[in-house]
């Protein structure tokens, strides 16, 4: 029914098929638009935040969600600032998944803020001093040019491609591809850096407040360093899904090895950060606060155990799987590792969201605890949702990995061979 | 204050809150509560989403009896005199110290409600709007005409009465003369049956705040931040000095177990 729309060369299941695999998709998104809907109608009573718990599921969705989507701008930085040729083979791939992170982030954080219809004010009053401000800004842009990169995947598609202006358009477009490159990468470093900076200056929570470089406090770095490391170890865990869900290889194994031994690298670079960063912390930032740092972990379950996890289990081990080159040639071994570093970004994002929150910062204050609502998940899972469907969509009709019609006629000759030798034997 | 003050020199606003004297009766919170047009409760809201300006928090010295003894620690925006976590971190300046007196201000008509100044605070003395105000049929009537409602998703906190202040910086005016502090007190103050509430510009080493500064049985909550709180709290009691620190589970804090006074 759609074949006219799918990539010469390349197989994709039935119309039928495809609509099964959304179905499930598209209810969620359904629900999840409705708790956003209650959301935006009713007010953020909907909600599980309170006063003291003001940020709660959906910042942090929004942090981790940026934080995988960071694969977006380095690899495009890799790809065509550092000229790693090797990564052609999945940088459409990590356009649409940076674009569905971001978009998917700032549609959460609409619904997130009281009075979503100011958002401009932002922009009109802006705050220089606030990281949140430059958040917005960069974010905004940021969103801009992944949009743009995503232009010309859209207009490779096959019958999109029959619209001739559409074509010198594409063509065209294609040429700012490097400038592209070159200004998301300018602009992902700053709103990696500022959103790991909005809680690196909050001096009111010594948990979080972390001294550092000028205006920068040094949770600013990390988040770049973080977002870099894990960004494409979510591009290989995603080609990977894809390609076990599809059936088909999209990439060359040394590809999902490149992506690892990348991530492998700024993974540790990270872990020896965050390990000085916090050992300045607890000796130095948090006592001089009033706060011997100890104190934080004395509330339950927040003990020790996360620090370890975050900085030894979902750091400094995938690291050294995916550093060591006869791991990461075993893809359980390398898909496992991506895995643990994308949970590792996560808790780092947990723990800055919501553990900051639930400890008492006053001696009569209490531990808080916070669950949230099923309309806060509603619009969490339609996140989820949206980046599924827009993903299965791009997939279907858009040419995301290059080298698969090559592959497919690799895998062909190699399985003709193998019929002629069994014919042989 | 003195009548010699230059008009037009800048005050730092601040208060003294004897802990020692303050019952806990919560009248200090309905009179903010009236002064500052904040709506009756909505269905379902609770300690943790419900507004008030001013919270009474109930301590203890964790002692069984007859040694137990209680306090009360009525806490609202702290007014910091140094790096106001609040206001650096507005992206869209929401939120302004007035150089005049000091006070942080909120303009909720300019306020996004990212709530990000409410996780910079670390006195939680922010309250966000989750609910649309409302009032029952009449009660409206009682509305304060010179401070205005603030509207669903937007944050508030308290602004030492900013009408009261409007409305004395006026008749000042009309006076021929700039406002001193003395010209008006915040409803908190004027409404405490014991006087524990004291205000006054910390400028004038007379006032009651700039005298606590130099008293060594007063305290300012979490003072070691460096936000320079203008608010000072007075105690003759240790334990209750204590509370000026930061919570030390299984130390300090079961001794100190917070809780909200039933009457707010």
């Amino acid at each position: 029914m759609d074949k006219q729309y799918i990539a010469r060369g390349v197989k994709r299941c039935s119309t039928a098929r495809f609509l099964l695999w959304i179905a499930p998709w598209l209810a969620l998104l359904a629900f999840g638009l409705y708790s956003a809907g209650l959301c935006l109608v009713k007010g953020l009573n909907q909600t599980n935040m309170d006063n003291r718990f003001a940020f709660g599921l959906w910042i942090f969705l929004d942090l981790t969600v940026i934080a995988l989507g960071a694969g977006a701008f380095f690899t495009g930085f890799l790809l065509y600032i550092l000229k790693l040729k090797e990564l052609s083979a999945v940088i459409n791939s990590a356009v649409v998944i940076g674009l569905v992170c971001y978009s998917g982030a700032i549609a959460v954080l609409a619904v997130d803020v009281g009075q979503p219809l100011r958002f401009w004010f932002t922009f009109w009053y802006p705050n220089v001093h606030s990281m949140l401000t430059e958040v917005t800004f960069c974010i905004s842009c940021y969103l801009t040019v992944l949009a743009i990169e995503y232009l010309p995947i859209l207009l490779r598609n096959r019958k999109l491609r029959q619209v001739p202006s559409f074509l010198v358009f594409e063509h065209e477009l294609h040429k700012l591809v490097y400038v592209l490159a070159g200004v998301g990468t300018f602009l992902s470093f700053f709103h990696q850096g500022s959103l790991g900076g909005l809680y690196g200056v909050l001096r009111g929570r010594p948990f979080a407040f972390r001294e550092g470089f000028l205006v920068w406090p040094s949770t600013f770095f990390l988040f770049i360093i973080s977002a870099a490391a894990v960004g494409p170890s979510f591009i290989l865990l995603t080609t990977w899904l894809v390609e076990k869900i599809s059936r088909k290889r999209l990439v060359r194994p040394e590809v999902l090895q490149l992506l690892g031994r990348i991530s492998g690298l700024l993974l540790a670079v990270y872990v020896l950060a965050k390990t000085v960063d916090t050992l300045i912390w607890i000796n130095r930032t948090s006592p001089d606060a009033g706060f011997p740092a100890a104190q934080y972990y004395a509330w339950k379950p927040f003990g020790t155990w996360i620090l370890f996890a975050e900085i030894v289990l979902f750091g400094m081990i995938p690291a050294l799987v995916m550093l060591t080159p006869r791991l990461r040639r075993r893809t359980g071994w390398l898909v496992s590792a991506a895995a643990m570093a994308c949970l590792g970004v996560a808790l780092n994002r947990f723990v800055l969201t919501v553990q900051t929150l639930a400890l008492p910062t006053l001696a009569f204050d209490k531990f808080l605890s916070y669950w949230p609502s099923w309309q806060e998940t509603g619009t969490f899972l339609a996140v989820v949702a949206y980046g599924v469907l827009v993903y299965s969509v791009s997939f279907r009709y858009l040419q995301l990995f290059p080298e698969e019609r090559e592959l497919k006629a690799e895998v062909q000759q190699e399985q003709e061979e193998l019929r002629v030798m069994a014919g042989r034997y | 204050m003195t009548s010699e003050k230059k008009p037009g020199k800048t005050a730092r606003y601040g208060m003294m809150i004897d802990v020692d004297r303050c019952t806990g009766c919560g009248a200090c919170m309905v009179a903010c509560a009236v002064e500052n047009n904040i709506p009756p409760a909505h269905d379902g809201a609770d300690d943790r989403n419900g507004i008030t300006w001013i919270r009474v928090f109930q301590v203890d010295n964790g002692q069984d009896y007859p040694n137990r003894r209680s306090a009360f620690v009525p806490v609202l925006c702290q007014q910091c005199g140094k790096d106001a976590p609040c206001v650096a971190v507005c992206p869209q300046q929401a939120v302004q110290v007035d150089p005049a007196t000091g006070i942080v201000g909120q303009m909720p008509e300019r306020c996004l409600g990212c709530r990000y100044c409410m996780a910079a605070c670390p006195y939680h003395a922010r309250y966000f709007n989750w609910w649309d105000p409302a009032w029952p049929a009449g009660m409206e009537k009682t509305l304060n005409p010179d401070v205005a409602p603030r509207m669903r998703g937007v944050v508030e906190k308290c602004n030492f009465c900013h009408g009261r202040w409007h409305a004395a910086k006026q008749l000042a005016a009309a006076d021929g003369h700039a406002i001193e502090a003395v010209d008006y007190v915040p409803a908190c103050v004027e409404a405490c049956p014991t006087g524990a509430i004291r205000f006054g510009d910390l400028n004038q080493p007379e006032s009651a705040p700039a005298q606590a500064a130099k008293n060594g049985n007063c305290f300012r909550l979490l003072e070691k931040i460096g936000t320079e709180p203008k608010i000072y709290y007075r105690s003759k009691k240790d334990w209750v000095r204590q509370i000026a620190s930061a919570p030390k589970p299984g130390q300090i804090a079961p001794k100190l177990a917070g809780k909200e006074t039933s009457r707010g």
